[in-house]
């Protein structure tokens, strides 16, 4: 079974309202080209879940998004994500704010087809107190009282990995998986976005075969984007774009989302990637180093 | 033998980690990173340290001049999901840089401010604090020691749990809470006063107490032993200059003071 598709075919599964995933960190390896569909297409009131960079701050900035349950929003060198930060100073969107790790029990409990996984963190902060959808229960087995850190369940998670066959089979060569496992896990139906497609026997060398982190059944299309991350990075073929962050974090703060979307959206991913400067200085930008 | 507020800093700050044995270490922000390095290469060698990617390393990366990261000295993947099951373990050390501190040790890097539905600044969010804060051992470093730091009331945001009698939650003691050390551009503080107050244990050269509790929102202990900082001793100034060859650190405060201060500083 193929399951290669447009990212607009793939993405149509997404309706009003429904809760979506996004893979990455900050602004590593996000399917930012499946986020650029997404700001191109009708779809709103999202509740997005994700360890968010532009991402989050562009699907916001656009009106896309209802809700976002977050632990932080940043592009790392750029501590502030700038159109995050905007929608949250207007008020603009619902939040729930967890923990890092909230989060990933949260899609482990998804994952796993449990309401909740009991934790210590959040207690004793505002975690609790400004999400009161997130209870704190006792325990049948001690005296505490613990965090119920409800499953996160995902209508649809988009990731984007380093290659992938027709098949699903999808392979993640940057040194961090990040939760994209769990984003996959947690959601009924994922969509990846990849940089390059390979054959089913790619995937034969043992070594290749220990960098699938999740089984084909989890993926349900695969969108062939050469560069489909940018501007976050896709490790190991190209780092992320600091110069295009400095330039949307300038848009954004004197023209808001339309001063970014006029010159940079585009109608479709080709005109995008054309704004930028094309496929070759994408893959020519450099592996950040920490 | 001259050094910089920076590096007399990163000295203070390295000997949080001196008694940890095998945890890993996390300094946030350049100067903290380095100072957990410092203390990897010097005073506690069983500490651990990842690349700050998804490398465990068993020698410290410079924090300035790294071209890349092949060739760096691994010991095992640590990826940001394994990251956390460190954290659960409770063997972990973190020295991170809030923006706000209250009296409690509680701290704040999520939004200033406002209303939370609105607030007048949004901050990064609370990313690890309140899991790092239930599971182990913090530590604070604070580049401009301030009333905007160090606030009157509580956090706008209580992003970790600190000693708050009125939210310790049921089944809990305040053992439970590790807050180490507070090391500021004045002094080096902890939370080992009465009823876990907060308390003065050495001022930096050439600062006076009544800068550091004029730049303080809220009472202060004092230590019976209070002492001058120790100054970086010729050995750790050479491991800094080696860890960080681009002078990085030099970037870090404002002006780049020299580490024995002369003029007293205004209330703030």
């Amino acid at each position: 079974m193929s399951k290669l598709a447009s990212a607009e075919e793939a993405l149509s599964v997404i309706r009003d309202g429904m809760t979506v995933g996004i893979g990455g960190w900050g602004p590593r390896r996000k399917p930012m080209a499946l986020v650029r569909a997404l700001l191109r297409s009708d779809v709103r009131d999202l509740t997005l879940v994700a360890y968010g960079g532009a991402d989050v701050g562009l699907l916001c900035a656009a009106g896309k998004v209802k809700r976002v349950v977050f632990a932080f929003v940043s592009l790392d060198f750029m501590p502030l994500e700038p159109a995050f930060r905007l929608a949250r100073e207007q008020g603009a969107i619902e939040v729930t704010e967890v923990d890092e790790g909230m989060l990933l029990l949260g899609l482990r409990a998804a994952a796993w087809g449990c309401p909740f996984i009991p934790t210590a963190i959040g207690l004793g902060t505002d975690v609790i107190r400004n999400a009161p959808q997130i209870k704190v229960v006792d325990s049948p087995y001690d005296d505490k009282e613990w965090v119920a850190m409800p499953a996160l369940n995902l209508d649809v998670a988009l990731v984007h990995a380093t290659r992938a066959d027709t098949s699903g089979v999808c392979e993640i060569a940057s040194p961090d998986h990040y939760m994209d496992d769990w984003f996959v896990r947690a959601a009924k139906h994922s969509i990846v976005s990849v940089d390059e497609l390979v054959e089913r026997d790619y995937f034969h060398s043992a070594e290749v075969a220990r960098r699938v982190y999740w089984e084909r059944n989890c993926t349900q299309s695969v969108v062939l984007q050469p560069g489909g991350a940018h501007p976050s990075s896709s490790d190991p073929l190209y780092g992320f774009d600091p110069s295009h962050f400095k330039k949307y974090a300038e848009l954004i703060g004197e023209a808001g989302y339309s001063g970014w979307a006029d010159a940079y959206l585009g109608q479709d991913e080709a005109t995008y990637q054309r704004s930028v400067g094309g496929l070759d200085s994408i893959r020519a930008l450099p592996l950040p180093v920490y | 033998m001259t050094f910089s507020l920076a590096e007399l800093m990163t000295c203070a700050a390295s000997r949080v980690f001196d008694d940890d044995g095998e945890v890993l270490a996390t300094g946030i922000g350049l100067l903290p990173r380095l100072a957990a390095s410092l203390a990897m290469l010097t005073s506690n060698r069983d500490l651990m340290m990842t690349d700050s990617q998804s490398f465990m390393l068993s020698t410290p990366n410079p924090v300035s001049g790294l071209a890349e990261h092949s060739g760096q000295d691994n010991e095992n993947w640590m990826g940001f999901s394994r990251i956390f099951d460190n954290v659960w373990s409770g063997a972990r050390h973190a020295l991170v840089g809030p923006s706000q501190i209250d009296r409690f040790g509680q701290t704040n890097i999520s939004a200033l401010g406002g209303t939370y539905a609105a607030p007048k600044v949004q901050l990064l969010g609370v990313r690890g604090f309140p899991g790092n804060s239930i599971f182990h051992a913090n530590s604070f470093f604070v580049p401009k020691h301030s009333k905007r730091v160090f606030v009157e009331g509580e956090c706008d945001v209580v992003c970790s749990i600190g000693y708050n009698p009125e939210r310790l939650p049921r089944g809990y003691t305040f053992d439970d809470i590790d807050i180490r050390q507070v090391i500021t551009d004045l002094c080096v503080m902890d939370f080992a006063g009465p009823d876990h107050q907060a308390r003065v244990v050495s001022l930096h050269p050439g600062v006076t107490l009544g800068e550091v509790l004029d730049n303080t929102g809220f009472d202060l202990a004092v230590s019976e032993f209070l002492s001058e900082t120790a100054v970086p001793t010729a050995e750790q100034l050479a491991v800094i200059a080696r860890l960080d060859p681009k002078n990085m650190r030099a970037r870090q405060l404002k002006d780049d003071p020299p580490g024995v201060r002369v003029s007293v500083r205004e209330t703030g």
